[in-house]
């Protein structure tokens, strides 16, 4: 309750700030005091630069390969992080590999953000016959083991990066559905909600302004843990040969292929699996630091 | 509490129809059941009569004030008044103008009626500032952000808060009796003619609660407003109200002027419940019995009179006849109880 302390002068000082960009400079700013979220944050950010800028920071080939010098270990002159079976150099996939693991990871979870959280405010908000239409529907989904849903997706759509973001996206949206359902129930029967209801403004107004503002938090958050967990299925997928096919460079596929080499150079078969474990770590210390940055209440 | 002196008189309004005369909303017959749904098939399986053939009047410019024990159906009510929950039967007369397709529209009427609700916290987005809470249906329906925005100070130092230091803030930077001034700015906001008000004290503590209900009266006066003024408290309504209306499981038990009503009570329930509003003065404790038990389930409640297992002049007619509302003394007071009905059976009726 620090804020009732401010004086007159200067909340009045504060006035003009937008509401909007005022809320978000105060999540922002609570953001940068909570050191795990800005080290993971600035982890990420990292591979991320690594990943656009990959031309740059590599020799660019990531599918040359020599004969004369395959499983080289790390640390080898010309190859800081040694090659694969192949011969090709690790620094360079790894690299490449953060391209596509990047999108396979956030980009199945834009999906069923838009999907999944749509359906999900309907079904809440609507409540009673549509509700139970669309929840029920996400039950059979669910019905399904994830990953056997994902294999499955794949194998009729075969192998790529479309089918690999459009087999999870699938996956996601019944969770996700879920999670905003069950958000938005609760805020659908705050009185505020019936207020808004009563001065006479239309249900898409208040789902925008009244709802979608008060469930953005959790769903979100858990959007951003389902970001890591894409991640890895994504490599799953590769791993098992549905996901990006060789040569490309994708961690999952990578580790895939290196696991023959794991008696000759084990430290060099672990870096995929490394490169996926930093990285949906990161995803998960951002959107633990973020729940905790959003909570309004104890401002 | 008339503030009849203070208030400009009614015609002044352009949105007045009907005259003086005309009473501000007129209800009748408003019905609503609810189905209690058991088992896996979603069997009916019982029926909460929770308001069950509400019929009054409010006129203008008055405070009426409805009473009752928590779960009569006083909170129902004012959502089926709203249009928040849909009634199973209802007639609704807006200054003359039936709510329907012939009619006002639910839209209008929403214009023109508002409410405020018991909960100052729940009924403000914890998300949302002050500014935008009040501003919030006005903008939604399209108005200019600048006149809203004019339009929201003049609200918020109406209500006694100041623009400059207020407007920005998150409800839960402020304090219960300033979240209520807010959740009435917000009402006032589409400057409605009606205010239901919810139970729109009964949270707060006794010296805030005064303040709440002096800017009610300030507020009735400089706007010119009608109050339906929702209520457990016995001293608050009959401070603020002209008229009072009593509901007992669902029904009007008894309406007429506050001071009448008060005075002589004449359904057995109101005499009772005025018989449990504790006395300020210890000298003047009360003697009558209080009421005892529970009110009867309002799950398929028995036919006949509703008060009738609670009440100690209970007959066997009581048990056959559902009494009506009918005049006491031709003054606008009236109670059902069939011993206020000459030739109804009871043997206390008037003959």
């Amino acid at each position: 309750m620090n804020k009732s302390m401010i004086l007159p002068a200067d909340a009045a000082a504060r006035a003009p700030a937008p509401p909007g960009r005022r809320r978000a400079n105060r999540v922002l700013s609570r953001l940068r005091r909570d050191k795990t979220t800005v080290a993971a944050m600035a982890v990420f950010l990292l591979i991320v630069a690594l990943a656009i800028f990959a031309p740059l920071v590599t020799g660019g080939e990531p599918y040359a390969g020599s004969a004369l010098e395959r499983l080289k270990p790390i640390g080898t002159p010309g190859h800081p992080l040694g090659t694969d079976e192949l011969g090709r150099d690790m620094w360079t996939r790894l690299v490449y590999g953060a391209r596509l693991s990047l999108i396979s990871g956030a980009a199945p979870v834009l999906i069923a953000l838009l999907l999944g959280g749509g359906l999900g405010v309907v079904a809440g908000y609507a409540g009673g016959r549509v509700n139970t239409l669309i929840m029920r529907t996400m039950d059979i989904f669910y019905a399904f083991p994830a990953v056997l849903l994902a294999i499955a997706v794949c194998a009729v759509m075969g192998p790529g990066l479309a089918s690999t973001i459009i087999a999870l996206g699938i996956v996601f949206i019944p969770s996700l559905v879920r999670v905003t359902e069950t958000a938005t129930t609760r805020i659908r029967s705050m009185d505020y909600i019936e207020a808004a209801r009563c001065s006479g403004v239309n249900d898409l107004q208040i789902i925008v302004h009244q709802v979608a503002p008060n469930i953005l938090g959790p769903v979100l958050v858990y959007a951003a843990s389902l970001a890591s967990l894409s991640i890895i299925l994504a490599a799953g997928l590769s791993f098992l040969g549905l996901g990006m096919p060789p040569p490309n460079a994708d961690w999952g596929q990578m580790l895939n292929s290196l696991r023959q080499a794991i008696y000759v150079q084990p430290w060099l078969a672990a870096l995929p699996g490394m490169m996926i474990f930093i990285t949906s770590a990161c995803f998960n210390l951002m959107s633990d630091g973020l729940r905790a940055a959003m909570d309004v209440q104890d401002g | 509490m008339a503030d009849g002196a203070l208030a400009s008189p009614a015609a002044a309004d352009p949105r007045d129809r009907g005259g003086p005369q005309q009473p501000l909303l007129i209800v009748n017959g408003l019905k609503k059941h609810f189905p209690i749904r058991s088992g896996v098939m979603g069997q009916r399986t019982g029926t909460v009569h929770a308001v069950d053939g509400v019929s009054f009047q409010v006129r203008k410019g008055e405070v009426l004030g409805v009473v009752g024990e928590s779960g009569c159906g006083k909170s129902t009510m004012a959502r089926l008044l709203m249009q928040i929950l849909k009634a199973d039967e209802q007639e609704l007369i807006f200054d003359g103008d039936p709510l329907g397709p012939r009619g006002i529209s639910v839209a209008e009427l929403r214009r023109q009626m508002q409410m405020v609700f018991q909960d100052s916290h729940a009924s403000l987005n914890p998300r949302m500032t002050i500014a935008d809470c009040i501003g919030f249906a006005p903008r939604m329906r399209g108005e200019p952000r600048r006149k809203v925005a004019a339009r929201v100070d003049s609200l918020l130092e109406r209500v006694g808060l100041a623009p400059a230091q207020y407007a920005h803030r998150y409800p839960h930077e402020m304090s219960g009796g300033q979240r209520q001034r807010i959740n009435i700015a917000r009402a006032l906001a589409l400057e409605p003619r009606l205010v239901i008000l919810d139970e729109a004290v009964s949270a707060l503590d006794k010296s805030v609660e005064a303040q709440i209900l002096n800017l009610l009266n300030s507020l009735k006066a400089e706007l010119n407003l009608t109050y339906v003024f929702i209520s457990h408290d016995l001293n608050v309504v009959e401070y603020i109200s002209d008229r009072i209306l009593v509901m007992y499981l669902g029904r009007v038990v008894e309406i007429g002027p506050v001071e009448r009503v008060y005075s002589s009570p004449s359904h057995p329930y109101t005499r009772a419940l005025l018989a449990s509003k504790p006395s300020h003065d210890p000298r003047r404790r009360t003697l009558a019995p209080p009421i005892t038990g529970d009110p009867p389930n309002p799950i398929n409640p028995p036919p006949g009179c509703r008060f009738r297992a609670r009440c100690q002049f209970a007959e066997a007619v009581c048990e056959h006849v559902l009494p009506e509302l009918a005049s006491v003394d031709g003054a606008g007071h009236a109670a059902a109880c069939l011993m206020q009905q000459s030739g109804s059976g009871h043997s206390k009726a008037p003959a």
